[in-house]
């Protein structure tokens, strides 16, 4: 049996939908990792013991066990305890989450790298700890880090495929389904392939004018 | 009984890292509108007393009252943070190395805390930062970010920056130390200009010519102790004291 790239078309809708599920989980995702590894970064600085040492274990958590097992986590171990989330609520926040914890080694390393001098100057003319972390220390360190967690959401991207296992219809699970269809695995995989490519690359189109807009404030 | 309290009442300021005694008893007391030059050796504590005064490098005992109000007093800490924010504002302070904010536009750089702390709108702001930079010769520079501009150019925004929050006492700490030479007396420039205009200043140099130029009163430091004070003329022409003389020496050796 050949190639035949004829019957992908009868699939278009289907690819097209798992395009946009793929777009919407891995943009809301990054967001919430973004924010949420700004987030996790300040309580691990600066938040007493009580609260800082809780958010070690999450983090060991989210960084020492595979994605796949917090999805299924999140997914189907939480409905035990009651909490009954949507597939595509419990991907966002498993990716999202995930990468927050990535995010958050980043900018850490960022903040602790700002010249002190930045926030004596912010509490100088007055402001407290909390407006110099959010106005002057935090832009700094995380403008710093564009590159490296720009990287981390093209991983992102790349795992949100993982979100197929919980049934969530994006791309990978739109190419199983029409290969399900049609035993056509190679063509639809190919398919998709591109898809994830273009997405890939519209990404980094993003991250590279972003790169450059933050270079003129050094 | 009511006495007078001068403007800046600095009393028995002691400051210890460790063993280390950097401030040892030290006393002063600065009255509006007056300009002191503190001076001394690497080391000596200049930098640590003038950081004592807004509390950025807190005492480890000794009082610090600007305008009436303690500046360093017991409170409990969030109440102590408000009060210290306020007390802030009253302050501008000047480093040597800028410490502009890179990510900021000039013009954002000195209306970020007029905006946060006074709620002035968009309008007063851009008004405020105008004239800030009007004052200081940079109006044109005002959408540029720090990275574009000179050592001379950013330490002038700096002080720009100082003065939106209407402060009632300047602090310098070296503002001239870290430009090149060429690139000093604009800055000078405007340090005169606030000093005609009568603003309150401690400035911590290592420039003696500008300190007799533009000062009141001038402190040697060395070790932690004020070794000597008086007028520009006395300190710089007849110091009575053998380490202020020989520090002079030594500097002036070292400028020629
Ligand atoms: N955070 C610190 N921890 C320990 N020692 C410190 C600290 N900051 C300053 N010192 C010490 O305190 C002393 C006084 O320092 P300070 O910066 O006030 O000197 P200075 O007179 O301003 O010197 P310079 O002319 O070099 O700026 C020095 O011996 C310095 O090493
Ligand atoms: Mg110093």
């Amino acid at each position: 049996m050949g190639l035949d790239f004829s019957v992908v078309p009868g699939f278009f809708d289907v690819i097209l939908q798992g395009v946009f599920w793929t777009i919407a989980i891995t943009v809301s995702a990054a967001v919430l990792s973004f924010f949420g590894g700004i987030f996790f970064a300040v309580i691990a600085l600066y938040a007493p013991r009580a609260i800082s040492w809780p958010m070690k274990g999450f983090e060991w958590l989210f960084m020492g066990t595979p994605l796949l097992l917090q999805l299924f986590l999140i997914y189907f171990g939480l409905i035990q305890i009651g909490i009954d989330l949507p597939a595509f609520v419990a991907g966002f926040v498993g990716l999202g989450l995930h990468f927050a914890v990535y995010n958050s080694e980043l900018i850490q390393t960022a903040i602790l790298a700002v010249d002190k001098g930045q926030m004596e100057a912010a509490r100088t003319l007055g402001l407290s700890r909390g407006q110099a972390l959010r106005h002057i220390v935090i832009p700094q360190a995380v403008r710093d880090v564009i590159p490296p967690i720009g990287n981390n959401m093209i991983a992102l991207l790349k795992d949100s495929a993982l979100v197929s296992v919980i049934g969530v219809s994006e791309l990978t699970l739109s190419a199983q389904l029409a290969i399900g269809r049609t035993y056509r695995p190679f063509e639809f995989y190919a398919v998709v392939a591109v898809c994830y490519y273009i997405i890939n690359l519209g990404m980094e189109a993003v991250l590279r004018r972003l790169e450059r807009r933050v270079q003129a404030s050094r | 009984m009511t006495h007078h309290r001068p403007f800046v009442d600095i009393r028995h300021a002691q400051k210890c890292y460790g063993e280390l005694e950097v401030l040892k008893d030290i006393s002063l007391q600065v009255e509006q509108k007056q300009i002191v030059a503190i001076i001394g050796p690497s080391g000596s504590g200049k930098s640590t007393l003038l950081r004592a005064i807004n509390d950025l490098d807190p005492l480890t005992s000794g009082e610090v009252w600007l305008d009436g109000v303690q500046v360093n007093k017991l409170l409990p800490h969030t109440q102590y943070e408000k009060h210290i924010n306020q007390i802030r504002q009253q302050i501008g302070m000047v480093f040597q190395h800028f410490n502009l904010f890179p990510h900021l536009t000039v013009r954002e750089n000195i209306t970020l805390a007029p905006k946060l702390l006074k709620g002035i709108s968009d309008d007063e702001a851009n008004v405020l930062a105008e004239q800030q930079l009007e004052h200081v010769g940079l109006i044109d520079r005002i959408d540029y970010h720090p990275s574009q501009l000179s050592g001379g150019q950013k330490q002038r925004v700096a002080i720009a920056r100082a003065l939106a929050m209407k402060p009632k006492l300047m602090l310098f700490d070296e503002a001239t130390s870290a430009l090149d030479p060429e690139l000093v007396e604009e800055v000078n420039q405007v340090m005169k200009m606030l000093a005609e205009e009568a603003m309150t200043m401690i400035i911590v140099t290592h420039e003696m010519g500008f300190a007799e130029s533009v000062c009141d009163r001038v402190l040697f430091m060395d070790g932690g102790v004020v070794v000597e004070e008086g007028a520009p003329e006395v300190i710089f022409r007849n110091p009575t004291q053998e380490r202020t003389k020989n520090f002079l020496r030594k500097h002036l050796e070292g400028v020629k």
